[in-house]
């Protein structure tokens, strides 16, 4: 565990080394703030319009954090030949995976702090009070959410041959999902077969990562969704994380790496 | 020293060329600014030209701005429902004519089916366990919102979306009308009459603003002398208006139409009164309540004066 908990903190330390996350983060604040700023018809309790763009460039930003940061991961290390003096250590080609996904999903939790604490407030000091418990739950979810994506696109840095490749379609693959995922069924009955069970056998496989989107309930100050359907939720995503870290570890340890 | 007096000999040469790659730069300055002189004008008058408007947004989007001016419409009403709203895969029967328009009078109704019950019961075990990470109860903002304690103030959330919408497109008079309403109702009336000043100066005369214009002088400001003018003034345009534009203005002759016969009956002028429910029983769908309406003015006149119509 310790080994696997080295190789995160390394994950971690790059993250804050390099310049994506103060990029995004400022990027971020600055739009926020700009839109905050405009006078609608005089009335300075209108909030939730800044709180959903908030919200989206977070989720965004997020994305872009996770996908990028795990999918460099392995080919950076086999690039620049610093896995060969790794795995000669006594580490396991199974520990170097999941070190590597601890640390990016780590590096998440770390980066959607930050974002949602700006979010907060950034909210708080227009409608001055504070839904601690929404505010948590979307935070939380949304770093489950994060661990299906990281391990996808772990997964993703073994198959695909350029780190390009696997960002671009991983973009992609997840935008499918958030965008489409809940609607798949309903096109299903749409369509003539064979394309109708085609539909209807993606929608039951891929990882619905729309449960893990609470931005309309935070926006418009729904109450929180039950606790015991969140934990199901995580069961639900921990499930296909698991799954997607599997076949990495699998794939890894057939992998050449010269 | 041969390389040495070479090197002395071919300065001025070097010099000359510098010169002249100088004096190449000028003359190529100056070909520029006459041609941009020229050119300018001529693109100006261009009809392709896209520069148009000094509005960076119709610049940049040219007419698809339309599309994003409706999009942000539609997202005003999903605000006013707290989110619960139909995608395009969904039932939309309910939804065709947003509820904010409807219920401000801007627009008639073409909705049907229950607007609770889009969705549908759930169709597998995702959709079923889906369904509590989104809206899935019909709201209103002004019926207390997504945890019912909310105030009608809270309506002021579709306002961004509305301002965006008008900006977009400030052809789009129902943005205008739908806003002014809701402000309003917030108890907005100085921001409602310079948001629909705002679109008569985009959209001169035009009768469904001037209806509104005047509905805010009747209810908000109690002036019925200034409300009756402006009333007159779309009516009047209306019936500049070609027969086409007639028929697609409907709805607000009919609303211009029932304003002023109120506006008359209550300063007991019955005659214009019914005179103008003639007109309005002529081209309204509901006839009979028109009819209605006249036989309750007439009931109202003394036996002995006889309605001149």
């Amino acid at each position: 565990m310790s080994i696997t908990l080295a190789i995160a903190g390394i994950v971690i330390k790059d993250l804050y080394r390099r310049k994506d996350f103060y990029v995004l983060f400022v990027l971020t604040a600055l739009i926020t703030l700009l839109m905050g700023s405009v006078n609608l018809f005089h009335d300075d309790h209108i909030v939730r319009y800044l709180k959903e763009m908030c919200l989206l460039l977070i989720w965004i930003c997020s994305l872009v954090i996770a996908i990028t940061t795990t999918a460099r991961q392995i080919p950076m290390e086999c690039e620049s030949r610093t896995i060969f003096p790794l795995l000669a250590k006594p580490v396991t080609r199974t520990q170097v995976i999941l070190g590597k996904f601890l640390g990016c999903w780590l590096a998440c939790a770390v980066t959607l702090l930050v974002f949602y604490l700006f979010f907060g407030v950034a909210a708080m000091s227009k409608e001055h009070h504070w839904p601690l418990a929404n505010y948590f739950q979307a935070m939380t979810l949304h770093w489950i959410m994060l661990g299906v994506v990281v391990s996808m696109a772990l997964l993703g840095s073994l198959v695909f041959s350029a780190a390009s490749a696997n960002t671009t379609i991983c973009f992609v693959g997840v935008a499918f999902i958030l965008l489409l995922g809940r609607h798949l069924d309903k096109v299903a009955v749409q369509v003539p077969q064979p394309a109708s069970s085609a539909l209807q056998a993606l929608f039951f496989t891929i990882p619905h990562l729309e449960f893990f989107d609470l931005r309309d309930l935070v926006v418009h100050d729904w109450p929180p969704v039950r606790w015991f359907v969140c934990l199901e939720a995580i069961a639900y995503a921990a499930a296909y994380a698991a799954f997607f870290l599997l076949a990495a570890c699998l794939l890894f340890r057939r992998k050449a790496l010269n | 020293m041969p390389g040495h007096d070479e090197i002395t000999l071919d300065r001025p040469k070097a010099s000359r060329r510098t010169h002249m790659a100088q004096y190449s730069l000028l003359l190529l300055l100056a070909v520029c600014f006459s041609l941009a002189t020229d050119l300018t004008t001529w693109y100006q008058n261009w009809r392709g030209n896209r520069a148009e408007s000094a509005n960076l947004m119709a610049v940049a989007m040219g007419d698809a701005r339309r599309l994003f001016a409706n999009h942000f419409f539609v997202k005003a009403d999903a605000y006013f429902h707290s989110g619960f709203y139909p995608s395009i895969y969904d039932n939309l029967q309910s939804y065709k004519t947003p509820h904010i328009a409807e219920d401000s009078g801007a627009m008639r109704g073409r909705n049907s089916g229950d607007e609770t019950t889009f969705l549908g019961p759930p169709r597998n075990w995702i959709d079923r366990f889906g369904r509590q990470f989104f809206p899935s109860v019909h709201t209103h903002l002004t019926e207390g919102g997504a945890n019912g304690e909310e105030k009608e103030s809270a309506v002021r959330e579709i306002l961004p979306w509305m301002k965006l919408s008008s900006e977009l497109d400030p052809k789009r008079v129902e943005t205008y009308s739908v806003t002014a309403y809701w402000l309003r109702r917030m108890g907005k009336p100085n921001e409602a009459e310079d948001f629909l000043r705002e679109g008569l100066r985009e959209n001169p005369g035009n009768p469904q603003l001037l209806f509104d214009l005047g509905r805010l002088y009747s209810e908000s400001r109690n002036d019925p002398i200034r409300a009756r003018n402006l009333w007159e003034a779309g009516l009047s345009n209306l019936q500049k208006a070609t027969e086409e534009q007639r028929d697609q203005n409907k709805f607000v002759t009919e609303q211009l139409l029932a304003a002023l016969a109120k506006l008359e009956q209550k300063a007991n002028h019955s005659n214009r009164a019914l005179s103008l429910l003639e007109r309005l029983k002529a081209i309204s769908p509901n006839p009979e309540a028109i009819e209605q309406w006249i036989n309750d003015i007439n009931k109202e006149l003394p036996p002995h004066s006889t309605p001149s119509l």
